[in-house]
């Protein structure tokens, strides 16, 4: 992710291509209990990524060899759907699949109480449906929702947000031109009520100076999503109080 | 830091207490200061702050903060009273689906009948429904069972249906008083297992009709309206001995 010198991602008026200010988030929604059939579900659209995750559980752990005696374990399966991109992906888990599922899975880790279901294991599924750069951070936010949607007790919810540098310039939540042609690219797994970091990744490179603007961002734009997904399961549950 | 929990008289809950569950909290939000006040259940302190830690309705009672959790697998605990079904049979003992994440065992020693080595199959097979109390729970969620008490059985009768765990106390009403209409109006027998499964057994038109009760407790038993919703709804019951 060097950057391609002649790609211009910022317009002269100092915007980003598709109109956006620098620390301007794509537009989000979110939505819980999509799934019937899940014990909790959610569906975030950001941008043009629509993600989904389903949970299921807490139930036994199998086989019983991934049964840890004191605590949950979490497995996370990120997929992205054959059509979820221009170019048709080949169905099934590939290396990144893996490693996003891996990480996903570590940070829901430090946010879930799984010291209250020794034993079980919790199963998070998270589909890509369409993806324009970000889908791991959506898929992230999508789990969180899912798995407060499920009444698995957290410590806090856990925002997916990232930043990157185009044109020497840091700007907030890259869409898929600014990440394929941009120069670094910062997703976050932040704890919006106590501030603190559950996932970090950095691909490219960012001067500390850049990288403090750049967290920044993700620290506003993740009180920002931190509002849509409390507002998305409070309107699940308006009136009703199910 | 104002407190998210509604104070007394508010609504008057269920099961009698003073202290309303009308806030809506999510995983992370603080719910109020500590200040000498419990941690409940779906509650964490945190740098002197209660936390929520489930997505559910705050309540406090006898000085002690809870969240009431929308949603909720079910735990077993001590003496629970539930609705069990044979998920797999040993020589000497039966796994039951207990609709928690883990499974229960019944040893032929806790059953009702005197079961010989290898005959657990000529009592109860996959699939069969039995009537069950939790005799004990370890710390590694290890669940057994007993049959042995007064009233537990296999119930080769009637029908099951589920509920969500944390609709039980509506559908129970303060003192069973809304189960017992139930019963009444459905000419039915109907027992609520802490599980989240119910048993109904009359006939076609009472089951159908408890059905429909059940279906109207789950959704609306907390609130003001459930009253008048139900006696309405009893107009409509089968008559006694109608089968």
């Amino acid at each position: 992710m060097g950057g391609y010198g002649d790609v211009r991602l910022l317009r002269e008026d100092g915007l980003r291509l598709d109109g956006r200010k620098l620390d301007e988030m794509r537009p989000m929604t979110i939505e819980a209990g999509v799934l019937p059939a899940a014990d909790g579900s959610a569906m975030v659209t950001h941008g043009l990524n629509v993600a989904v995750a389903a949970v299921y559980g807490p139930m036994e752990a199998h086989p019983r060899k991934i049964q840890r005696q004191d605590r949950a374990v979490i497995d996370v399966r990120y997929n992205m759907a054959p059509f979820s991109t221009s170019d048709r992906i080949r169905p099934g888990f590939n290396r990144r699949s893996r490693e996003i599922s891996k990480v996903t899975a570590e940070a829901l880790e430090s946010v879930v109480l799984c010291e209250r279901y020794p034993r079980s294991k919790i199963r998070v599924e998270i589909e890509i449906l369409a993806a324009e750069a970000g889908t791991r951070c959506a898929g992230l936010t999508a789990a969180a929702v899912a798995l407060a949607d499920a009444g698995i007790p957290m410590r806090d919810l856990i925002v997916g947000v990232a930043s990157g540098k185009v044109e020497g310039i840091v700007v907030l939540d890259l869409d898929k031109a600014e990440d394929n042609y941009g120069q670094a690219d910062l997703p976050v797994g932040i704890l919006p009520n106590t501030g603190e970091i559950a996932f970090l990744q950095m691909d490219g490179d960012l001067s500390p100076d850049e990288y403090n603007l750049a967290m920044e961002y993700n620290f506003k734009a993740a009180a920002e999503i931190h509002e849509i997904m409390v507002d998305a399961l409070k309107r699940r549950y308006e009136g009703g109080e199910n | 830091m104002g407190w998210l929990v509604a104070q007394n008289g508010e609504k008057e809950m269920s099961n009698g207490q003073n202290g309303a569950e009308l806030r809506l909290v999510t995983p992370g939000m603080a719910i109020g200061p500590l200040a000498g006040k419990r941690v409940g259940s779906g509650t964490i302190a945190q740098n002197d702050t209660i936390i929520a830690t489930r997505l559910g309705w705050t309540k406090e009672f006898n000085n002690t903060v809870s969240v009431d959790p929308i949603n909720s697998a079910y735990m077993p605990r001590s003496g629970d009273l539930i609705v069990a079904v044979v998920a797999e049979v040993r020589n000497n003992l039966w796994f039951m689906n207990v609709n928690g994440p883990f499974q229960g065992l019944l040893p032929m020693s806790l059953a009702p009948w005197k079961v010989e080595f290898g005959a657990a199959r000529q009592h109860m097979g996959i699939g069969d429904v039995v009537l069950a109390r939790v005799q004990e729970v370890d710390e590694c969620h290890n669940v057994v069972l007993t049959m042995k008490g007064v009233g537990l059985r296999r119930l080769t009768q009637g029908t099951t249906v589920s509920v969500p765990i944390n609709h039980i106390e509506r559908l129970r009403g303060e003192g069973n008083a809304t189960v017992q209409r139930l019963r009444d109006a459905a000419d039915s027998r109907i027992i609520i297992g802490e599980n989240g499964r119910v048993w109904i057994d009359g006939n076609a038109e009472g089951t159908a009709w408890a059905r429909q009760a059940i279906a109207l407790a789950e959704a609306s038993g907390h609130k003001t309206t459930f009253e008048a919703e139900l006696s309405a709804l009893e107009q409509n019951a089968p008559k006694k001995g109608d089968a």
